[in-house]
Parts: structure tokens; sequence; C-alpha cells
């Protein structure tokens, strides 16, 4: 052992450096305390091994692979209409996007990189950050929402689950649809104030692409998925602020599948199908009526939309102190405070590492306000942003549209194919019956054909 | 049937909707050139700046890797090769015994080796550093700070947000070109000035 060649001396001198040095702790990173070495025996210092990241070129290849799978899920769900084969093309994705990509990149999450940049002029976002966030909505401006039904890794986790799905009633499934909407408006308002980026941090299905999250998050992961065994879907319907923008690209989408590839002759048989509630039912032209009332009402919520959105804007921009919170910043000038003030007496490893610093305490506060302001503002957007689509949901529940086929709802439909093979018309397609066939189905329910012989009066 | 749908004419609430349709492609041509006139072509990946880390050991249990990873690294032209390494010993240690319990690493993760009298090389093995940074402070308080903390990029997934970076009481994270992923001291941090 002739590394342990121990004396006195060196120990003593050893205490003696601790002494020295201990007001010093902190404050300077690098000192050359130790002159360094001229080595005789011809040692030559090994190299400060510096791995890469992840090539470049490989970022392209997910690119190329959410374009051919965007491809694949419009041609499967709209030329083939194949059920089997989007399910096929989505467990791929899950197997890829999810659990070998590990959920990062993804088009959801990007919508912050983008408001990121939109916001911050000091971040440059990655290009291939971008074309996962345009790619998938552009898709869905003409053919309608394929990518949740075959490529969102997110969605495909869900889907996989969906074991019984019940419906969920018609008010609760709109009330609950207002949440994707606060969802979306709060992560731009994080991002454009620089607290963070929410969608990542409250990803729950992450954990079970990596194998491993927070205990919170696999709990919430696990009772989403949970849900999502009686109730399809709960996160694509309920909280996924991507789906917001695919809801409205869909509805203006140029093409989007339907349930029946021909004709709709009201047979019933897929009014149950669709898991998501997706399906608008023919209603009847019962309101014929009362006409005037509805013009009046509907006048009515058009004068309160302003109402809408500047309550909404007062309120939400009255929460900057609890929101402002989230940002790292003022949630340390807060605590700062509380120590200075005897408030709080342990102090945390944030204010440590503050004092540490020795950034001027003025010039922090500074930041903190501004920020502060910032969600002020921010808040009025976010709130008019809310007051307006509760008053657009209002406006358009007050509208009887008329509807005379069973057709998909074109902002909530997924685009999943699961309603096609209900529909009789869809097996004469197939060559399994023949039209007469299909045509005779139309008349198998009573009710529905009491429905059709209504109409044809 | 079919066709009767298509020649149906246009009405108004089709036009309407045509309209918005053409509208919309058009935001997304116009949000997409704004992108990409603050786009980098180059991909972001999460540092450390290590002048900023206060080695509050948060590296080491924040990670969404069941094993961190930051890892400690070792910048071999500014280590003194002490014998007595502040990185490696126990403050007070009696000796420069290299029982474990000596030892600052809790994982036992820095080997020292000799080189030749006076000096000691030591080196990290990094499949068993788990990125606490009690080395690093012991380095930097009493040393010449050659050992610091580092992501390390063959093992980082890249997460949209790191959330070690979300939690970092110094705030010592940012996002740093792909091209230049590390923040070396000494020597080393000339690496990346050439290009
Ligand atoms: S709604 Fe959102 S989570 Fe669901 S499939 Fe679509 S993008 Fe993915
Ligand atoms: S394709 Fe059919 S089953 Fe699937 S979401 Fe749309 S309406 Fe529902
Ligand atoms: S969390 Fe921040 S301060 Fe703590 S060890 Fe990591 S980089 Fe350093
Ligand atoms: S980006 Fe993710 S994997 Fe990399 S250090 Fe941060 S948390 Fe860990």
């Amino acid at each position: 052992m002739r590394f342990c060649s121990r004396s006195a001396k060196t120990v003593f001198l050893l205490v003696l450096c601790f002494l020295l040095f201990l007001p010093s702790m902190n404050l300077s990173q690098t000192q050359e305390r130790f002159p360094k070495p001229d080595f005789q025996s011809g040692y030559t210092r090994p190299d400060l091994l510096t791995p890469t990241p992840r090539s470049q070129l490989l970022e392209y290849l997910d690119v190329l692979v959410l374009l051919v799978a965007l491809a694949l899920a419009t041609y499967f769900a709209h030329k083939l209409r194949s059920r089997r084969k989007l399910f096929v093309l989505m467990v791929f994705s899950l197997i890829y996007f999810g659990f070998f990509r590990k959920g990062c990149v993804c088009s959801i999450g990007a919508i912050q990189n983008v408001g990121y940049a939109i916001f911050n002029s000091g971040y440059a976002v990655p290009l291939t950050v971008i074309i996962f966030f345009i790619l998938p909505l552009v898709f869905t401006l003409f053919f309608g929402r394929t990518f949740c039904a075959a490529v969102c890794p997110l969605g495909a986790v869900q889907d996989a689950v969906v074991l019984k799905p019940t419906k969920v009633p018609a008010w609760l499934a709109e009330v609950l649809g207002i949440l994707p909407y606060i969802y979306l408006g709060l992560a731009v308002l994080f991002v454009a104030t620089g607290a963070g980026f929410i969608i990542c941090q409250y990803d729950p299905f992450i954990g079970f692409f990596r194998f491993g999250a927070s205990f919170n998050m696999m709990i919430f992961g696990a009772s989403i998925l949970l849900l999502g065994t009686v109730v399809a879907r709960p996160y694509c319907r309920f909280l996924c602020p991507y789906g917001v923008l695919l809801n409205w690209m869909s509805r203006l989408s140029r093409w989007h599948v339907k349930i029946t590839p021909t004709e709709c002759n009201k047979c019933r048989l897929c009014e149950e199908s669709c898991p998501f509630g997706a399906i608008k039912t023919p209603n009847e032209p019962r309101y014929q009526g009362s006409k005037e009332k509805t013009v009046k009402s509907l006048a009515a919520l058009l004068v309160m939309l302003p109402l809408f959105i500047g309550g909404g804007g007062w309120i939400v921009s009255r929460l900057d102190e609890s929101l402002s919170r989230q940002h790292f910043t003022v949630s340390l000038a807060e605590q700062i405070l509380l120590e200075e003030r005897g408030e709080s007496t342990v102090l945390t490893e944030e204010t440590k590492a503050y004092r540490a610093s020795g950034k001027p305490r003025e010039e922090l506060f500074q930041e903190a306000v501004s920020i502060q302001e910032k969600f002020r503002l921010g808040g009025w957007f976010l709130g008019g942003f809310i007051g307006l689509i509760l008053g657009l949901k209002l406006l358009n529940l007050s509208v009887l549209r008329r509807q005379l086929e069973y057709d998909v709802d074109t902002g909530t439909c997924l685009s999943c194919g699961r309603c096609f093979a209900y529909c009789p018309f869809e097996h004469v397609r197939l060559g399994l019956i023949t039209p007469e066939e299909a045509a005779a189905q139309g008349a198998r329910d009573p009710e529905a054909r009491e429905k059709n012989e209504n109409e044809n009066v | 049937m079919k066709k009767d749908r298509r020649v149906k004419p246009v009405n108004r609430r089709d036009f309407i909707r045509r309209g918005l349709h053409i509208f919309s492609g058009i935001t997304i041509g116009g949000l997409t050139g704004l992108l990409f006139s603050k786009s980098s072509s180059e991909e972001m990946v999460w540092q450390l700046d290590p002048n900023i880390c206060v080695q509050c050991e948060k590296c080491a249990v924040n990670c969404v890797l069941p094993h961190s990873s930051v890892k400690c690294v070792h910048s071999y032209s500014m280590c003194g090769y002490c014998d007595l390494c502040s990185g490696y010993l126990q403050p007070g240690a009696k000796s420069r015994d290299t029982g474990a319990e000596h030892q600052l690493c809790p994982s036992g993760a820095i080997t020292r080796t000799f080189v030749e009298e006076p000096y000691f090389q030591y080196t990290i093995d990094e499949e068993l550093c788990i990125g606490c940074g009690k080395c690093v402070k012991g380095c930097i308080s009493f040393g010449n700070g050659s050992l610091y903390l580092q992501n390390r990029h063959d093992r980082c997934l890249n997460c949209n947000q790191c959330s070690i970076a979300r939690l970092c009481p110094s705030q010592a994270w940012k996002r740093v070109p792909a091209s230049r992923p590390y923040i070396l001291r000494g020597d080393e941090s000339q690496r990346y000035q050439k290009g």
C-alpha cells in the first residue's frame, strides 16, 4: 500500500486548506490553487471525451417517418377505408414515436417551441420541430384528423386501451370540451412569459414511453389510461391542446372521411359505432315554427359576445399573481422576500444559489415585476380567448343545423375508421352484399323506417 | 346520388367554409414563413453551465432517465493531480486511504491511480457516476475546479423540456446548438471555438 504513506504534516495541511478556503466557497469556480504538474515520466493527460448528440440525419429521418405515416394514414382512411390497416399503422407509430423515440419530438409539444420562438427572439426553433408542428395541420386541413387516427403516439396509446367505451352525455362532453382550449391558452401564456413548457411537464404518457416518471405523473397517466378503457381517448377529447388546432383545421378540411362510401339510407346501424361520440344524427326539421325565437336568441348571444370576452379577460388578468408564481424568477423573488421578512426560516436551494450568484437584488425584483406584468397582459388575452370560445360554443348550441344523414362531425372525428364497417353500403363497396340487400337494411329498423317515411312525405 | 352531391350548387355555408379553408391555408403558410425566419437548421440540446451550477445534487434525481444523464467530467488540463484530492477524499479524512469510507463519491465512481511521485490521476467511471456533484463541490471549493458536471449526450434523450432544467435552483441549464453541445473548462473550452 504505497499510496498510504501518512504523515501528520499532510493532514495538518489539509485541515489548514479547509479553513483557508472555506469562506471562498462557491464564489470562484475555477482557481488554480495547485499548479499543473510537469510530468517527468512521459505521462500524457487523457482526453475529455465529448460524445455527440443524436445525429442531425436521424432527426430528419423522424420527419420522413412522420411524412410517410401521415400519407399512409390518409390513404388507409380515405382510399382503402380500412380500420385494420389504420390500426397496424397506429401500433407502428406507437412503437416508433412512443417507445423508440421516447415521445420527444412530438407535434403536441411543438406548440410550445413555436410559441417560444414567436415570443422570445433569443430562441431559434429547429427546422424539424417546425415541420412536426406544421405537417399534421396541413394534412388535417385537407384530409381531416388522420394524424390522430394513426400517427400520434399519445392517441395511439389511448386507442390501444379502448375496451368498453361508454357514451359521455352530450352536455358533459360539451363542457369538458372547453378544457383543451384553456389548456392551449395556458400553454401559450406560459411559453410567452418564459415560465416553461407545461404540456411537456404534464404529458401523462411520457412516463410509459420511457418506463419511468415521477410518482405523481405515473399515477396521473395510469388513471387516464384506466379511464380510457371506458371513456375512449379521454386525453384527446378533453385535454389535448393540439387537438384544438386539429379540430379547427378538420372542420374546414377539403376532404373528410364519411361513414358511408356512397349514400346513407338512415338505417341507424352506425349510430352507436363511434366511441368518441363524433357521429351526427339526422334531426327533424322541428324548429321551423320558432325560427323567430332562434334569431332573437342568436342576436342576444352576439351582443353578449363582447361581454364574454371582456369578462373573461378581466377575470384571468386578476389571476396574474398566482399564475406568475409558476415562473422561476417570480417564485424566487417571493421566496427571497419571505426570507428577508423572516416569514420563512428555512433557506431554499434556490435562494442559496441566488445569493451565491451575487446578482443584485433590485435586478431580480425588477425582472419579477416585469414578468408579472406580462402575465397580467397575457391574462387579458387568455381570458378573452376563453370567453370567445364559450360564447361561440353557446352560439353553436343555439343554432340547430339541419342534418339529413348520418355523418361524422368533422371537428371531433378522428378518422379512425371504426364506423365504416357498420354501414351496409360499405359492405356493398367491398362486394359482400348487393345494393338491394343494403337498401333492405334500411327498412329493417321500424323506427328508422318511420323516420324515413316522415321525411319522404 | 353520388353525382347529385357533386353538382350541388354552392350554397352560402359551403362558400364560407371554402373561404375559411383558404384563409387557414394562408395562415399556416404565413406562420410557416415566420417560423422559418426564426429557425435554425440545427437541433438544440440541453446543457448545464458549470460556471453557474451550485452542485445542489438535484441533477442526480431530476432527470427522466433512471440513471441521470448528467455525469461528472474531468478536465485533465486543469487538474493538479493532487495527492490529497478534495474531490476524491472526504473532508478531514484522516488518511489518503482509498477505502470507501474515506471517499466523497457515494457510488465509488472515482478511481485513483498513481502517475509519478507525488501525482495521482483521478478517473470517473460514468457507469457508476450518478451526477450528484459531491466531488465537484469538493474540487471547486478546495481544488482547481477541474471536476464539473456535464449533460452527457450519449445518454440524454434531449427532452423538449429538460426536467432537470426546470427544477435547477441556479437556472444553470440552457439550450445550446447541437454542434457545440458542451460547456467546457480549461483547455477543452477551445474545442468548439473554431466552428
Ligand atoms: S387529439 Fe391530440 S393526443 Fe389525441 S391523437 Fe390527436 S393530437 Fe394526439
Ligand atoms: S371515423 Fe367514425 S368511428 Fe372513427 S372517430 Fe370518426 S365518426 Fe368516430
Ligand atoms: S440542478 Fe443545477 S445547480 Fe443543481 S447540480 Fe444540476 S446544474 Fe447544478
Ligand atoms: S433532457 Fe431529459 S434526459 Fe436529458 S438531462 Fe434533461 S431530463 Fe435528462
